[in-house]
């Protein structure tokens, strides 16, 4: 993407287009992965709503997997994940192992 | 018509706002302000102006609801002093960057510690380099005709920043003086209708303030204030222009008084300006070739104007009343250093520290100052570069 000079931007650095946080990939930021465990998840959809970013997927109203390119690992969707019978329904695992 | 009144400057300060009308005011309690704010808060209970006024805990605070409720589209004021500058510091430079036009008089005291009521600059001075813009005002009269330009010099289409009316406390905020108000009318259809240009409020078009903006943008953000901010001389001009046709006063970048064929000058701020003034007609009228200089937009500094007025003297001494702790001058002597640097013939500068904490500034003092130029342009020679004057031995 060709960055812009000086002349050309918004006042105040002010955003025009809404939503334009999806130009922003922070999926590098990650030093733990969410891994999500289908079988333990009961549909709350607590992860989509608690995910900082936008990296918890749903489709047709139900929960689909990661979007790597955003999740920045940050933890707080397993923290959050109630799962089924006590076992979580989203773990953290270290990236690169 | 205009009326002729005797008042504070805070009165006249808080008549310029009352005529203005701003949507909101979100404001702290601070000596010598407080009276400004008090008048003000009063016009807003009586039902004189539609202001909504919001009551904060603190100038950080006021500082924080201001630039909200300037984002959100309102034209917005507040006023402050001292501490309260300084406690406002970190969202100064928020309300500049995000390019918000709040216009707030600065009613100068000095900083603790020692703790100190009295007028002097240091406040303002410490945010001098916050981008905003600042007009300095000699007495009530300049400060009510400052407040009104500085809304127009704000929310001029092509810069869009913040302003500091600054002057001086107890000196002018407190002393009552003859001051012409204009017309309600006049004073509105001057400031016309304010509108935001990307306000947050517009659901129609949702836009996000406050980005987080790194190393690949924000030097280029940097650059474009820094650009602006050339724009403003201009800006300020025009709109004195404007405001001499409803006035019948004149105002410039600067006030050149009796510099056009001086020898010897003083430079300086605000109330202390006035004093000086006359000393220089005393030694006009002995033959000496005495002038004055008095900045009124401070920030941007003009600096190439005013090196072109002042590079013809023999002898220029600035007087400034905050010092700039760096082991070196005060800060007025350092833009004014900085604007004579480029020219090869330029009159000997010397600093000259007065007036802290509102310490008196007599016209022996400006007399003192005047005969050690007339001795310097006679010899050449300088014996200190930088000196307290009125202070105890
Ligand atoms: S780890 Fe954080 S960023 Fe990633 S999906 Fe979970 S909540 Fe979202
Ligand atoms: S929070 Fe856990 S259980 Fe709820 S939808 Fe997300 S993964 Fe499934």
């Amino acid at each position: 993407m060709k960055l812009k000079g000086w002349r050309e931007l918004t006042p105040g650095a002010v955003i025009l287009e809404a939503g334009n946080a999806v130009e922003f990939k922070t999926g590098s930021w990650r030093a733990f992965k969410p891994i999500w465990k289908q079988e333990n998840c009961i549909q709350c959809l607590f992860c989509w709503l608690f995910c900082p970013d936008m990296a918890v997927k749903v489709k047709d109203g139900k929960r689909a997997d990661f979007d790597y390119e955003y999740c920045k690992g940050c933890g707080i969707c397993a923290l959050e994940c109630p799962g089924k019978k006590g076992k979580k329904a989203i773990v953290m695992v270290e990236e690169g192992n | 018509m205009s009326k002729v009144v005797a008042a504070t400057g805070n009165e006249a300060v808080a008549n310029a706002l009352r005529q203005v009308d701003p949507d909101v005011c979100a404001a702290y309690p601070i000596t010598p302000q407080t009276e400004l704010m008090q008048r003000f808060a009063s016009f807003v209970s009586d039902g004189q102006v539609k202001t909504e006024t919001i009551l904060v805990e603190s100038e950080h605070s006021a500082m924080s609801a201001c630039v909200g409720a300037a984002a959100a589209g309102g034209r917005v004021v507040t006023a402050t002093s001292s501490q309260g500058l300084a406690l406002m510091w970190e969202i100064l430079f928020i309300a500049s960057g995000l390019r918000l036009p709040i216009v707030m008089p600065v009613v100068n005291r000095a900083l603790s510690a020692p703790i100190n009521i009295h007028g002097d600059h240091s406040d303002a001075m410490g945010a001098r380099d916050s981008g905003w813009i600042q007009l300095w005002s000699e007495n009530a009269q300049e400060a009510y005709d400052n407040t009104i330009q500085a809304f127009r010099i704000a929310e001029h289409m092509d810069t869009r920043l913040p302003v500091m009316i600054c002057l001086d406390g107890f000196i002018i905020s407190h002393s009552i003086e003859r001051i012409e108000y204009l017309d309600d009318d006049e004073v509105k259809n001057f400031v016309g209708e304010y509108r935001q240009l990307h306000p947050l409020l517009n659901i129609e078009h949702p836009v996000s303030y406050g980005p987080l903006i790194l190393t690949d943008y924000y030097m280029e953000y940097r650059k474009a204030h820094d650009e602006v901010m050339t724009k403003v001389p201009g800006i300020v001009l025009d709109v004195a222009k404007d405001f001499e046709k409803i006035s019948g006063r004149k105002y410039s970048l600067f006030d050149a008084y009796r510099l056009e064929d001086a020898e010897v000058a003083l430079v300086i701020l605000n109330s202390a300006a006035g004093t000086s003034k006359d000393v220089v007609d005393e030694f006009r009228n002995r033959g000496v070739k005495a002038g004055l200089l008095k900045p009124r937009l401070y920030r941007p500094f003009p600096y190439k104007e005013i090196g072109e007025a002042l590079k013809h003297l023999k002898a220029v001494c600035v007087l400034d009343r905050a010092d700039a702790f760096g082991g070196s001058y005060g800060p007025v002597f350092i833009d004014i250093a900085a604007s004579l640097y480029s020219y090869k013939e330029k009159p000997i500068l010397i600093n000259k520290i007065y007036g802290l904490g509102g310490r008196d500034y007599f016209p022996e003092h400006a007399a003192l100052v005047l005969n050690e130029l007339i001795e310097i342009v006679k010899t050449g020679e300088v014996k200190t570069f930088k000196e307290y004057i009125g202070v105890r031995q």
